[in-house]
């Protein structure tokens, strides 16, 4: 796996290049340090130290009251946290796989993101759920999917990816301290990439999209893995004299689109890239948003590049085949810019 | 107790009386005839300790120290119910005073209660949380789950199953493959079926089992066996129960029983028993006067609350 990030910490803060897991376990660690009623819970999450690593050594230094193994039990995970939040807490849940979400669904659904509003705001759930996204592992159908637009869809939620360790700290960091409940998407395909952190200590608000390559043809937007897609695609097409701007939209709700709308103005072409199934996925969303408020600045159409509709395959062929890569990125670019060069 | 009691059956029938008369919209789903179990139950809880409740929820509600006519306004969809009017009957929370809310999802409340006790021993703050469902949530995988991680998180929570016969018009003996009661060497607790419509058998065995979750010693499991006298939701008129049962248990009516082994043992006597009704009356017209009075929500209540 390539490892690069792209240069997203301020040059003259030190930085060290530290994986992805990493950034992830000096973001609890340090917000359990903060305040004492951040815990964390989940399968595996103590003495296994989670299954890729992210909570390794915190049981050691931070017991078993505060880093909770749970049994195999994801409703009862979603709705413990539900209840410790409710009552003052500020639990991050953990799910091993985002695909087992689905178990939980009815303690993340219609209680975690419908408490508050059905109690006419008399509640407070700062609850974060961590879960592992995302296909490229070989895990095959159900360890490997993309649920993001399940959760976007949902009034209550917020939804937040990130692409690189520097942004999986800082977002994971301000999701623990949101009073709302956050869904917080890593993809386990990028846990061991590398990429630069400031020693300091860092925040980066929800709702906020990064550019991670600027541009002047045309308007990439996406998040996660596929943003270093994106950029490889990118590199690819510079070589064509291509000049693409990436977009890692990086909270998908709430949607930054104002950044969105901005760099579309500026290429007046967008393709959207997302690895869940293309149909009524969350790049649909962000392809109808730029439409509906960015018509006029469109020379072409929104074009999107997405994953199958089918689950995840096992056998490594099948399942490159059926997600988005740099290839087929680069494609859409060409198609998208056709005609208006 | 006489009084909770008497505060939730007059609550529900003059909520009946308000929706016949079209003044309400949406479920009502009667607690009348289990009176005992919540009242028994929440009597011997300390102030600050949690509960979770039912959409059967309007007497956990009471019974918790809710405001009547804070209640009876959000059945009546105003602003100055417990929720604005965003709830409803089936989502009455009074978080503060540690009702953590009715629950439109059966079984959905077990979970919550293990994570509010979860708190409760992370914080070391000595509180109880009690998680109040139905027999119908028996047979949820919500239950289990949630019965057994608070068995092996050892936390102070604990599950009381109000039996009350049907889950809508499914016989408990029937969506059940053990009683709910009979469960707790299953999960590692302590459990016990009990007389549901008995307010001081209640209390009794409540109080064991919350000052043992307080103790630190762990989740137990009550079954009350009680009996809803009223259909599923007020537009129940299917006929699935014959007379006879139901006459059955009219005669062991939580309230009726009170007053006999009260006015039996002289702790009270016909005036203090009417006193209190009194009491009750005129807190339930107040209760009413004030939803009739208070205002409807404006439109631009719809997307506030959703986030902090």
């Amino acid at each position: 796996m390539a490892v690069t990030s792209a240069p997203d910490a301020p040059a003259q803060a030190a930085t060290r290049q530290i994986f992805m897991s990493q950034a992830l376990h000096e973001a609890l660690d340090e917000e359990m340090a903060r305040d004492p009623n951040v815990f964390v819970m989940g399968e595996e999450v103590g003495i296994w130290g989670g299954a890729y690593n992210v909570t390794a050594g915190l049981l050691e230094k931070w017991g078993e009251a505060r880093i909770i193994d749970t049994p195999i039990s994801e409703a009862a995970i979603g709705g413990a946290a539900v209840g410790a939040a409710v009552t003052g807490c500020r639990p991050v849940a953990e799910f091993m796989y985002s695909d087992f979400m689905g178990i939980a669904m009815d303690q993340i659904v219609n209680q975690a993101a419908k408490n508050r509003y059905m109690f006419g705001g008399a509640a407070k759930l700062p609850i974060t759920y961590r879960a592992p996204f995302g296909a490229g592992t070989g895990n095959a159908a159900q360890h490997t999917q993309s649920l993001e637009a399940w959760f976007a869809h949902v009034p209550g939620l917020k939804v937040v990816t990130c692409s690189s360790p520097h942004d999986a700290k800082g977002l994971l960091k301000s999701s623990i301290r949101e009073d709302n409940v956050v869904v917080f998407f890593e993809h386990k395909a990028i846990y061991s990439m590398r990429g630069p952190v400031p020693e300091d200590e860092y925040t980066i608000p929800l709702g906020l999209a990064d550019v991670k390559r600027e541009g002047s043809d045309v308007s990439v937007v996406t998040y996660a893995r596929q943003v270093h897609y994106a950029l490889e695609a990118a590199e690819q097409l510079a070589g064509e004299g291509i000049d693409v701007e990436v977009v890692d939209v990086r909270t998908l709700y709430p949607l930054d689109v104002d950044t969105i709308l901005a760099s579309v103005n500026k290429t007046n072409h967008a393709v959207v890239v997302y690895e869940a199934a293309r149909f009524g996925g969350f790049g649909a969303e962000i392809a109808s948003q730029i439409q509906e408020h960015g018509f006029d600045d469109l020379d072409a159409p929104v074009l999107r590049v997405a994953g199958s509709h089918s689950p995840i395959p096992f056998s490594e062929p099948l399942e490159k085949g059926a997600i988005p890569d740099p290839e087929r990125i680069a494609a859409a670019i060409r198609e998208s810019l056709q005609g208006s060069r | 107790m006489y009084r909770t009691m008497r505060r939730i059956r007059r609550f529900e029938e003059t909520a009946e009386v308000a929706y016949r008369a079209a003044k309400m919209r949406g479920a009502l789903h009667f607690y009348i005839g289990e009176e005992a179990s919540a009242t028994g139950v929440c009597a011997a809880l300390n102030e600050g300790d949690f509960i979770t409740s039912t959409h059967r929820g309007h007497g956990h509600c009471i019974a918790k120290g809710a405001r009547l006519d804070k209640m009876m306004a959000e059945l009546y969809g105003r602003t100055t119910g417990y929720c604005g009017g965003k709830g409803g009957s089936m989502h009455i929370a009074d978080v503060a005073s540690g009702n953590l809310g009715a629950n439109g999802i059966v079984g959905a409340g077990v979970p919550i209660a293990v994570g509010a006790a979860l708190g409760s021993k992370l914080r070391n703050d000595g509180k109880v949380t009690v998680c109040f469902f139905g027999d119908a949530a028996g047979p949820t995988g919500a239950f289990h789950e949630g019965v057994n991680m608070g068995s092996v998180l050892n936390v102070p929570v604990v599950f009381v199953c109000e039996n009350n016969q049907y889950g809508m018009a499914t016989h408990t003996e029937y969506a059940n493959a053990a009683p709910v009661g009979d469960r707790g060497p299953a999960y590692g607790m302590p459990s016990e079926r009990i007389d549901g419509n008995d307010v001081f058998e209640v209390y009794a065995r409540a109080k064991v089992a919350i000052d043992r979750a307080r103790n630190g010693e762990g989740p137990t499991l009550i079954e009350t066996i009680t009996y809803r006298q009223k259909g599923h939701t007020i537009h129940d008129s299917k006929g699935y129960r014959d007379e006879e049962e139901i006459a059955k248990w009219i005669a062991r009516d939580p309230i009726e029983r009170f007053k006999r082994v009260a006015l039996e043992a002289k702790a009270l006597t016909d005036e203090d028993l009417q006193a209190i009704d009194d009491e009750v009356e005129e807190a339930i017209t107040q209760a009413e006067e004030f939803a009739e009075a208070s205002p409807w929500p404006t439109l631009d209540a719809i997307e506030q609350d959703v986030y902090v």
